[in-house]
């Protein structure tokens, strides 16, 4: 058996994405992600891989963006204001289809905020924060071995589906030191972007017979196409065309929303018989469980629904679980993000209540297993 | 090589014709840059060319090659990423002088600290053209923009001194009349080891003309031509007869470290002592 390490979430998130083939990584430093841009800088010429600390937030995600458009599996990694500066660029990718890893290990806002403690006040932001009509894909872990596996598979979602995606964790997460098995090489599946073959007839944004996107050549091998934020024909060059227009974005959401049960993972725990669920999602979850196993103790009937990956999100199963709860409590900390998600999805059949906060306390078991007992009274 | 051959082999011809104005010179600096790369004998497929937003940045989608049309005033840090990953691409940029020196001015300036090995083309015309004739930190001091009804209120960069004094080690200006020098200038731009830039003064009869009554494009040309002076001969002319000219030419020509290389060295470095 393999040895545990004592690890950082921040650091498990490095390790994770070098495992997934990360060789190029260009950020700014902000608190509390600042670790993934140091460990990186670290490792990746080790690598043979390139780190840049770049001027801004805004050119850390564009210099990433470069670097996957010419091959190159990218990440960069911010927090709060970081994020927000970062949202123009994140639709660019969306609408290019670059594969790509943002991080976001989130802190407290608005703007400031308390940029050493811990949130979970971006999940809107990262599914809508750039300006127009795009799908995302994000994810959320909820330890430092989760952070591992999640990037890696953060990673694989980029490069399968063409697009950026968001890894959602927090201050609380990212700093936690826990022993983790650092899985071994060929242990976890990884995937690369399809490429077209030499010499092979190719129209850059058109999607093949019986594959999800577009094939995406590095730049260098011979396929000169071209890049446009504009609305674009397969060609890749611009059109005004309201049709074009429709099919291009009706297809970025179908690559997406088609393929809900592949991106989709969660974890149930003590759902069987719950009368009362939680739902709820990274480090906040590990505040739910010991309350729901001391609730069980005292008899009561509580579960958890942890959703992993937040957008799309895992509508199908919450919905379901509309149908057969008595009460739905959404945990998380901030002031009622996905509690509108939640709330969309439940289309009020059982009552929706919320506990979290947004003043860098997370949120204590006690006050779970309290409210829990006030809703169940 | 003669327009047709050189438009047969360079440009995407069935994205022609251009949505640029009648009398607007970027075509000029796009066929510089052609002539340029043909001169030099640049594999296509291993050229990469990264503009921003507004009219000059445009010039990408006509010309076939590895392209990338990013944000507004970003393509610099779009290029540091395709640079750095894949050293043996050559990267262009070509940015306007709203994309390069307003929104995009941090990166100017880091690119030329970096000294990374990038070649930033500028076509300066003096106004946000896109957008239809708002000023731009290069519209001369009272000269009118839509949104300086009044005349500009600031004074303009000098986008030569501005890349010289944030390290690039190669910076040159030319315009868009005097094109012989300026397609040397663009070739010994691409051939320099380095951050280096070359601002092409273009005319905007549309946009800078008509509001600041210019004159026709012809016009406008021929105050290129009877304005600017090579800065060799400038610095011999006696002051007088400096009034009311702009220079022309190569200002810096040098050799520092350049940042993928030393980047490289680290990787290989590193190697040796792994396998030592």
């Amino acid at each position: 058996m393999s040895k545990a390490v004592l690890m950082q979430g921040n650091w498990a998130c490095v390790e994770g994405a070098l495992y997934a083939g990360m060789r190029f990584y260009s950020g700014y430093p902000i608190t509390p992600s600042t670790e993934i841009a140091e460990l990186s800088a670290q490792k990746l010429p080790l690598y043979g891989g390139k780190f840049i600390q770049m001027e801004d937030e805004i050119s850390g995600i564009a210099a990433a963006i470069g670097a996957s458009i010419s091959g190159t599996k990218s990440m960069t990694a911010t927090s709060g204001p970081g994020f927000s500066l970062k949202q123009e660029n994140i639709g660019y990718a969306a609408m290019t289809e670059v594969p790509l890893v943002i991080v976001n290990v989130m802190r407290v806002g608005p703007s400031t905020g308390l940029p050493t403690a811990s949130s979970q006040a971006d999940i809107m932001q990262a599914r809508f924060g750039s300006h127009g009509d795009y799908p995302i894909i994000a994810v959320s872990p909820n330890s430092v071995t989760e952070t591992f596996t999640l990037t890696v598979r953060a990673f694989n979602l980029a490069e399968k589906y063409r697009t950026p995606v968001m890894f959602l964790t927090d201050e609380t997460i990212g700093h936690a030191r826990e022993p983790i098995v650092l899985p071994k090489p060929g242990e976890l599946p990884i995937y690369d972007r399809v490429q077209p073959a030499d010499g092979e007839e190719y129209m850059p944004f058109r999607v093949e017979p019986g594959e999800i996107v577009p094939r995406m050549p590095a730049y260098g091998r011979g396929f000169r196409y071209n890049m446009s934020g504009l609305f674009h024909t397969e060609t890749g060059f611009p059109s005004n065309s309201p049709e074009n227009a429709q099919a291009q974005i009706d297809r970025m959401f179908a690559k997406i929303y088609d393929n809900v049960d592949d991106i989709v993972t969660y974890e149930e725990f003590e759902l069987d018989d719950a009368e009362l669920v939680f739902v709820t999602y990274g480090s906040t979850s590990r505040s739910v469980i010991p309350a729901i196993k001391s609730l069980r103790k005292q008899g009561y009937k509580v579960g958890m629904f942890r959703a992993i990956t937040l957008w799309p999100s895992p509508a199908k199963q919450i919905e379901a679980l509309a149908e057969r709860v008595k009460h739905i409590v959404v945990a998380e900390m901030n002031r009622g993000q996905y509690l509108q998600e939640v709330a969309r999805l439940v289309k009020g059949k059982v009552p929706v209540t919320h506990i979290g906060r947004a003043n860098s306390e997370i949120l204590l078991p006690s006050e779970i297993e309290a409210l829990a007992k006030e809703v169940l009274s | 090589m003669r327009s047709s051959q050189l438009v047969e082999k360079y440009f995407r011809t069935k994205n022609l014709p251009h949505i640029w104005c009648p009398g607007c010179s970027l075509g000029i600096a796009t066929r510089s840059l052609v002539v340029a790369i043909d001169e030099l004998g640049l594999d296509k497929n291993k050229t990469v060319i990264v503009s921003g937003i507004g009219c000059s940045s445009r010039a990408v989608g006509y010309l076939d090659f590895n392209t990338i049309h990013t944000t507004h005033g970003r393509a610099l840090a779009f290029a540091t990423g395709v640079k750095l990953a894949n050293p043996e691409l050559h990267v262009i940029v070509i940015s306007g002088d709203g994309d390069a020196s307003a929104i995009g001015g941090n990166h100017l300036i880091h690119a030329a600290r970096r000294n990374i090995d990038l070649t930033l083309l500028i076509f300066n015309n003096n106004i946000y053209g896109m957008t239809g004739g708002q000023f731009s930190p290069t519209t001369p001091h009272a000269a009118l923009g839509t949104t300086a009804p009044f005349g500009v209120v600031e004074q303009p960069f000098d986008l030569v001194k501005l890349a010289e004094g944030a390290g690039a080690t190669y910076v040159a200006r030319g315009t868009a009349f005097h094109v012989n020098p300026l397609v040397k200038y663009y070739k010994n731009a691409i051939e320099h080891k380095g951050f280096s830039m070359v601002e092409t003064i273009c005319i905007c009869p549309t946009y800078y003309g008509r509001q600041n009554k210019s004159g026709t494009a012809v016009q406008m040309m021929h105050w290129l031509k009877d304005s600017f002076v090579l800065n060799t001969a400038y610095d011999k002319m006696p002051e007088e007869k400096r009034q009311g000219k702009h220079v022309y030419g190569e200002f810096v020509k040098k050799d520092l470290p350049e940042y993928v290389e030393e980047y490289v060295g680290i990787i290989e470095r590193l190697k040796g002592e792994e396998d030592a």
